[in-house]
């Protein structure tokens, strides 16, 4: 038994690394199939991690801690929205802004609270199903944010292709100036999807403070909030795919840090390279059908919408 | 609330609208009776657009009322126009590329049906109006005239009592534009009004009603289009006599070297929806103006970038331009050797949307007399030069800092135009030289063709429009599925010919075109 609970460990590892990166990829998928483009996800991330946290430890309420952290993120994805959309800013360099914003405001905020020890989120614990060997911990023993992140996933697919309100983000993100000229709130719609992005971040970030690891350090996305833009570049704006990019970084670091752990004669430097280059080899595969990435691609990405007046 | 007879459907009094600095509409009164075909005539920039923007609840007036059937009316979102019947057919499409035909409809209505139902309501209207679009199929695979279909079929099925197109026909073929009349005329029988916006003055003649003439903001005149002339109405919407082109020189110089010449060219399609150019020839003698007729998508996009260079051939002497093999140059080499080209799209190929006329005018200029000396950019001369092409053929922009996106369609074209024939060329290529460009500033810009050929250069016009064809041409040829026809004198084809080479059906080699089709066409009219 002791190979298939080393084989659980090690998925149940993944999924926990590969969380945070989905929720936020998620998140900014919505975010750029609108056609804005926001930089800021890390700054957004570590702003939800230290309100998470933060709320945590003056409450001990996880739920209210998550709610704080979704709330703070949006708060400064609002920011980003009335800089961009309604003040038509530069996305690319007030998303920039925007990280560098979050890194300091987390940083400032969360100096009282490095060191102190909250009770992480708890797994969930099916009396009987948790236990099964293999599928146990790896189905059913893992934290409500974890469900939350497939659940979403799922959703938004749906959402996107589905429903009548994705297909008018999808229509706006595509062509903006036809969008406006049918009718659509183009500004009031992107600042939905901007809001949205941001409470996304936030979960992400929360699930960095509360559940991944339960502290707060400063700057401890690590770059995560890069990772999960270049997932949605990548998973060519599908949601399951962002998922599956997510998996597949997870996956890879984790089986590396086993490797370094085992004293594999590989240079630690190169073992840790190894989740990026598997990412990009893996998506750039899948979609390397150049039309599907144009269709796919919102065209008015990144694009200031001046509508006359 | 039935309307008493009499009562326009829509009616306009006094409608003022202002962007910082310019008053583009004056106090416009303008009605649309129940059933009426009223046309709405206007160069570029005379505030078409705007008033329809107005009247689609996209743009809000700044004073004036709106009266629909009798009744006082405030449209602020195109939501309550379309809540009133009034449905708009834009003239860039306002489609969705990456989104199916069904979707694109779904969203220009504001009940949302299940996609299925849609779909079965889309193919009604198309089959019930002949109409032909398939509700699955992306908009990005669809061509201009079925991109319209789309458009109109949208339109149509939030059952709309007054229809406003605006310049329809700008992006059909003559037959495409002959289906559009058919199905305006039912939509009119129907009862509908429509507001048919457009500067083609045979178009307005034949369709509509009554005419309003917008000009510098203004209504100048609402006036029966049939009692007119296309010359009269010419002079309504410029306000000025329409030049008369010089007289057509009869000489042919069959005994001068072609100065372009294009020999046995195939070039292979290098995207899927491309076309393969095969066996095409043609030489273009100095002082001739060749032009090349087509329905659009048969290889013109392919051919006018392997003359210009941004494909290259691998047979040098596939392209000869002043005698010397140039299939393997690029633009630059091929520019000196006397090559200028006026390409199809004005914004984007033509010019850099963001970039000042003057930066416009360096970028193919550069090398001309002195604006860049040892690398550097001379900002004075490069003025001065934009200046001269705005000077000389009368471009309506703020002076050469303008950014080539604020000017309208017709004076873009002739800045760019200008720009090209001030540089002295010996061979000009250009596509599609006037679409989408009013009467005047496309006298102006034939006028120019003209003189430069008149000044013994060579010149080789893409055009869909069959009556600047005719306007300019001394031989015409016909592109059909990737092959060219043999040119012929202009005098010697008439409009039928052409519209059989269209089809393919060439005489002496190429493809044996469709032989079910109804090829007869309309002969072009006769525009001053």
């Amino acid at each position: 038994m002791d190979g298939l609970d080393a084989i659980a460990a090690l998925l149940v590892a993944t999924i926990r690394a590969a969380t945070p990166l989905a929720l936020a990829a998620i998140g900014e998928l919505v975010t750029e199939k609108s056609g804005v483009l926001n930089l800021g996800v890390e700054g957004m991330m570590l702003v939800g991690a230290v309100a998470a946290f933060a709320t945590a430890v003056a409450t001990g309420n996880l739920p209210l801690a998550i709610l704080a952290a979704m709330v703070a993120s949006m708060l400064v994805a609002f920011l980003f929205g009335v800089m961009t959309l309604s003040l038509m800013s530069n996305q690319v360099a007030t998303g920039l802004a925007l990280t560098i914003f979050g890194i300091g405001l987390s940083a400032f905020v969360g100096k009282d609270f490095i060191g102190i020890p909250i009770t992480s989120l708890k797994p969930l614990d099916i009396p009987g199903l948790s236990d099964l060997p293999l599928i146990g911990p790896v189905l059913f023993g893992q934290d409500p944010l974890v469900y939350a992140s497939v659940a979403l996933t799922v959703a938004v697919g749906w959402f996107l292709h589905r429903t009548r309100a994705g297909l008018v983000i999808r229509a706006v993100g595509e062509n903006h100036t036809a969008a406006h000229a049918i009718g659509y709130p183009v500004i009031a719609i992107r600042y939905l999807c901007v809001l949205f992005g941001g409470a996304m971040s936030g979960l992400a970030g929360a699930y960095l403070s509360l559940a991944y690891t339960p502290m707060w350090v400063e700057n401890m996305t690590a770059g995560r909030g890069w990772i999960a833009l270049a997932l949605v570049v990548f998973a060519t704006w599908k949601p399951g795919r962002a998922l599956l990019g997510a998996y597949l970084f997870g996956g890879v670091t984790i089986v590396q840090l086993h490797a370094q752990g085992l004293g594999v004669e590989i240079s630690s430097h190169i073992l840790s390279m190894l989740p990026y280059l598997a990412t990009i080899l893996v998506l750039v595969l899948i979609s390397r059908d150049e039309t599907k990435i144009r269709l796919n691609a919102p065209a008015c990405l990144g694009k200031i919408f001046r509508p006359d007046f | 609330m039935s309307p008493t007879p009499g009562t326009p459907r829509l009616d306009l009094r006094g409608l003022c609208k202002s962007f910082p600095g310019v008053l583009v509409n004056d106090r416009v009164d303008l009605s649309v009776m129940p059933g009426e075909c009223h046309a709405l005539l206007g160069e570029n920039g005379a505030g078409k657009s705007t008033l329809m923007k107005i009247v689609n609840g996209v743009l809000s007036a700044d004073a004036g009322e709106m009266w629909w059937e009798g009744q006082p009316v405030r449209v602020q979102t195109p939501s309550d126009a379309r809540r009133l019947g009034i449905g708009m057919v834009y003239q860039h499409f306002a489609l969705f590329e990456s989104l199916t035909v069904a979707e694109n409809v779904a969203l220009g209505l504001d009940g949302a049906p299940g996609m299925e139902a849609l779909s079965e309501r889309i193919r009604a209207v198309s089959d019930g109006y002949g109409l032909a679009v398939s509700p699955t199929r992306h908009v990005h695979e669809l061509s201009v005239g079925e991109r319209q279909r789309v458009e109109i079929v949208r339109c149509l099925l939030g059952d709309p009592r007054l229809i406003i197109l605006d310049e329809p026909t700008s992006v059909l073929t003559p037959r495409e534009a002959l289906a559009l009349f058919e199905v305006l005329r039912r939509l009119q029988a129907e009862g509908r009004s429509i507001l048919y916006i457009s500067h083609k003055l045979d178009e307005i003649r034949a369709l509509c009603d009554r005419a309003s003439v917008l000009r510098g903001g203004r209504m100048i005149a609402t006036v029966d289009p049939r009692a007119e002339t296309a010359r009269s109405l010419a002079r309504m919407m410029i306000g000025a006599e329409l030049p008369d082109l010089s007289e057509r020189r009869t000489t042919t110089s069959e005994d001068h070297a072609p100065l372009l010449a294009v020999n046995a060219l195939d070039m292979d399609r290098d995207d899927p929806h491309g076309t393969d150019l095969r066996d095409i020839s043609l030489a273009v003698r100095p002082g001739e103006i060749l032009g090349i007729a087509g329905v659009a998508g048969n290889g013109q996009n392919a051919l006018m970038r392997a003359l210009s260079g941004e494909r290259l051939v691998a047979r040098p002497e596939a392209i000869l331009i002043n005698g010397t093999p140039a299939g393997h140059l690029g633009p630059r080499a091929r520019r000196d050797l006397g090559l200028a080209v006026v390409p199809e799209e004005r914004l984007g190929q033509g010019a850099v949307p963001d970039l000042s006329l003057a930066d416009n005018a360096l970028l193919s200029a550069y090398r001309h007399g002195s604006l860049v000396r040892r690398g550097l950019v001379r900002r004075r001369h490069t003025h001065g030069f934009a200046s001269r092409v705005i000077h000389a053929f009368n471009v309506i922009a703020r002076g050469s800092e303008s950014e080539a996106r604020s000017l309208s369609g017709g004076n873009l074209q002739k800045f760019i135009i200008g720009r090209e024939i001030l540089q002295a060329p010996k061979v000009l290529v250009a596509a599609h030289p006037t679409w989408g460009v009013d009467a005047g500033s496309a006298a102006a810009i034939h006028q120019a063709l003209v003189d430069l050929r008149d000044r013994g250069a060579a010149i080789l016009v893409i055009s869909q429009d069959l009556d600047e064809l005719y306007t300019l041409s001394d031989r015409i040829a016909v592109i059909a599925a990737g092959r060219l026809s043999d040119s012929q004198p202009i005098h010697a084809v008439t409009a039928e010919d052409i519209g059989l080479l269209m089809g393919g059906l060439f005489t002496d080699h190429g493809p044996t075109g469709p032989t079910n089709d109804d090829t007869t066409m309309k002969g072009p009219g006769h525009v001053a």
